[in-house]
């Protein structure tokens, strides 16, 4: 007979613990899945470590691909908090880079100091207002945000695509259904090699650290994380806190947007996410929705991701082996958990235990 | 061509698209009835499609490639089995995690098919046939009876399914256990087992739908070749109010919209004398813009058969009851 019991609140040493034992075992089982395939897991993992932290350049590329990743990871995290799954960071994401480039578009004349606060603000208003779609319809109509957000994805990419085809399409480009590019005010300038991202999401990072954890605000987030119940109990007004988090939270994605159209594409596609929105949703719930976390998981995930990029060349190994490790570790953290909050209690005798 | 004859086959190709949302629609359904939102629809689908194409190229029998793929459905489903019912597992997180590893798992090992063809067997073996008599039928003819077996097999299994969660003692059961699984546990209801099997079995069904893509409809490896029909599945559960019958209708109603999108790609068309465009993009959005409408109409409307099962969602912890 066993039996399960809860454990009390595990500490924060067993919750790490606990966390890199199950990476340890995922990676030994991709390993093994590795060596099925015929490929050499040593040589695998070692490529990617090389690949993704090898030299200096390679160091730089990962960090561009941690900004968006971390950006986005944070704005989850808000939404998460409080238990709002918003799994349309894929969608706020593409909205703030839409409002990015209308700017970029049509204010070109304004300097540099001028343009990119604007787009700034644009973005993060637009992916705000794109979250507070499902969570208006929540308050409302109480339907699953989840399956909201994750129809508005859809939705938002098929709108940047007719906007790519359609309106916004730059007539110098004959066949291509391309937009035009950002004048140079418009594009993101580079402190140390990498564009000035990073700066900027450290400091959202601290920030919102500050507002979950320090803030009246980010107290009344929780609450109403653990239990809606509680919170009304509390006399928190749980519909107002909860459209003002959601409107972060899509904010912040809007942001990642933002910083990838003027950076990385200086204009806006409709393959601009490469998927990370998706990805997001994990980084940030692997981070347990704490933003330093957050910082140190994105960027792992995103070494991943640069470093499989350099294995399809190197070794050609398809690039969708990064997809099946961070499926397979997620499954095995996701499995983890339990054995952090439960424990099992073996009897001797089922009679007894009966 | 005269216009008849243009709509049939019209009809004749939305069905087929329509057919592999049906699948994963269902196996939604099986799912989402135990009281589990899976989001890997996607992940099965294409796990499924990568392992019924492989199957069949080694084996060049259809039947164990179908096998195969619902196999490999049913083992994504396991796993997810696993961390959310007895490990308890976040339901979202986990099956976002399924689709990442499916659609990993489809890259890799799809990588060494692209370019190879499927043994003539089993491209004969689901070729379109006429069914005598009923193929004669004028447009419905067309639809259901000159079609492929693997597409007919899909409302097959509909009908099946909505008899076995309506008309039977195991299905009241299962439904009992996603509407609340600590009464139907306390009268008897063996739950876990319950939600083991029906999510299985859900996953070999997205395993089945994914396999017609590489099997039949394409029938080359593609990467991505599910091209996100997994999500308009997970959306079109909601939309057929967990019906498997609604589901029949809203899946060709979906690959009819797909059909349209083809077709119009940025046809000039003229309305009341005028030249209008539409833009195919922008016809893609319909199926989710729907999808979020019927969402809202159904919890307003609060007829009890249309309400999500009342438990969806939420992890069952027997010592917490």
């Amino acid at each position: 007979m066993i039996q399960i019991v809860k454990r009390p609140d595990p500490s924060k040493t067993q919750d790490l613990l606990t966390r890199l034992f199950a990476v340890l075992c995922a990676l030994v089982c991709a390993s093994l899945l590795m060596a099925a395939l015929g490929y050499n897991p040593f040589k695998v993992f070692g490529n990617i470590f090389i690949g993704s932290t090898g030299t200096l350049h390679r160091i730089r590329e990962t960090i561009i691909k941690t900004i968006p990743l971390a950006a986005l990871s944070l704005g989850v995290a808000v939404a998460f908090k409080m238990k709002f799954w918003n799994i349309g960071a894929e969608g706020q994401f593409y909205m703030g880079a839409m409002a990015a480039a209308w700017v970029a578009f049509n204010f070109n004349r304004l300097p540099m100091i001028l343009m990119l606060p604007f787009m700034f603000c644009a973005a993060m208003l637009c992916g705000g207002l794109w979250a507070l779609i499902p969570a208006f319809l929540k308050s409302k109509f109480k339907t699953s945000e989840i399956l909201v957000t994750l129809m508005l994805n859809y939705v938002a990419v098929k709108w940047i695509t007719y906007l790519q085809y359609g309106p916004w399409k730059d007539p110098k480009a004959a066949g291509f259904a391309k937009m035009p590019k950002f004048v140079n005010a418009a594009v993101l300038p580079k402190v140390f090699g990498v564009h000035i991202g990073w700066i900027i999401v450290l400091v959202l990072a601290v920030l919102v650290h500050i507002l979950l954890n320090k803030t009246k605000f980010g107290y009344q987030v929780s609450v109403i994380g653990e239990s809606e119940y509680t919170a009304r109990y509390a006399g928190i007004s749980v519909a107002k806190i909860t459209l003002i988090a959601v409107i972060i939270g899509g904010g912040l994605c809007g942001v990642a947007g933002f910083m990838q159209a003027s950076a990385i594409e200086h204009s806006l596609t409709d393959q601009l996410s490469a998927g990370l929105g998706f990805t997001s949703v994990i980084t940030a719930w692997l981070a347990r929705l704490s933003a330093p976390a957050i910082i140190v998981v994105s960027f792992l995930f995103a070494a991943l991701l640069q470093g499989s990029a350099y294995i399809q060349t190197a070794m050609q190994i398809p690039t969708a082996v990064a997809e099946v490790l961070q499926g397979i570790i997620l499954f095995f953290v996701l499995g983890s958990e339990f054995f952090l909050n439960y424990k099992l209690v073996f009897h001797k005798n089922a009679k007894e235990a009966a | 061509m005269d216009g008849l004859t243009q709509l049939s086959l019209f009809l004749q190709v939305s069905v087929q698209m329509g057919t592999p949302i049906l699948f994963g629609t269902l196996g939604g359904i099986l799912c989402e009835k135990v009281g589990h939102i899976n989001l890997g629809v996607e992940g099965m689908m294409l796990m499924g499609a990568v392992f019924g194409f492989m199957a069949s190229v080694a084996t060049g029998n259809p039947a164990f490639a179908v096998l195969a793929a619902g196999i490999a459905g049913a083992f994504g489903a396991l796993i997810y089995a696993v961390i959310t019912v007895s490990l308890r597992g976040n339901h979202t997180v986990t099956g976002l995690a399924l689709t990442i590893f499916g659609s990993g798992v489809a890259g890799l090992l799809g990588k060494q098919l692209t370019g190879m063809a499927q043994p003539e067997h089993v491209i004969a073996s689901f070729a379109a046939y006429s069914v005598p008599g009923l193929s004669k039928i004028p447009v419905l003819g067309e639809m259901f009876f000159q079609q492929s077996i693997y597409v007919q097999i899909a409302p097959v299994c509909a009908v099946l399914l909505y008899l076995y969660l309506n008309k039977t003692y195991v299905g009241l059961n299962l439904r009992a256990i996603g509407e609340n699984p600590g009464a139907a546990d306390a009268s008897g209801i063996k739950v876990n087992l319950y939600k083991y099997l029906h999510i299985v079995a859900g996953g070999f069904l997205c395993g089945m739908g994914g396999a017609y893509l590489s099997i039949v409809f394409v029938p080359h490896w593609q990467d991505n070749i599910t091209a996100g029909i997994g999500w308009i599945a997970v959306a079109l559960v909601i939309f057929s109010t967990w019906n498997p019958l609604k589901a029949i209708g809203g899946a060709y109603f979906f690959g009819i919209l797909r059909g349209i999108g083809y077709k119009l790609q940025n046809a000039d068309m003229s309305l009341f004398g005028r030249q209008i465009q539409i833009s195919s993009q922008l016809l893609d959005m319909i199926p989710y813009l729907m999808t979020i409408i019927v969402l809202v109409l159904i919890v307003q409307g609060k007829r009890r058969e249309n309400q999500p099962p009342h438990a969806l969602g939420n992890p069952y912890f027997r010592e917490e009851r």
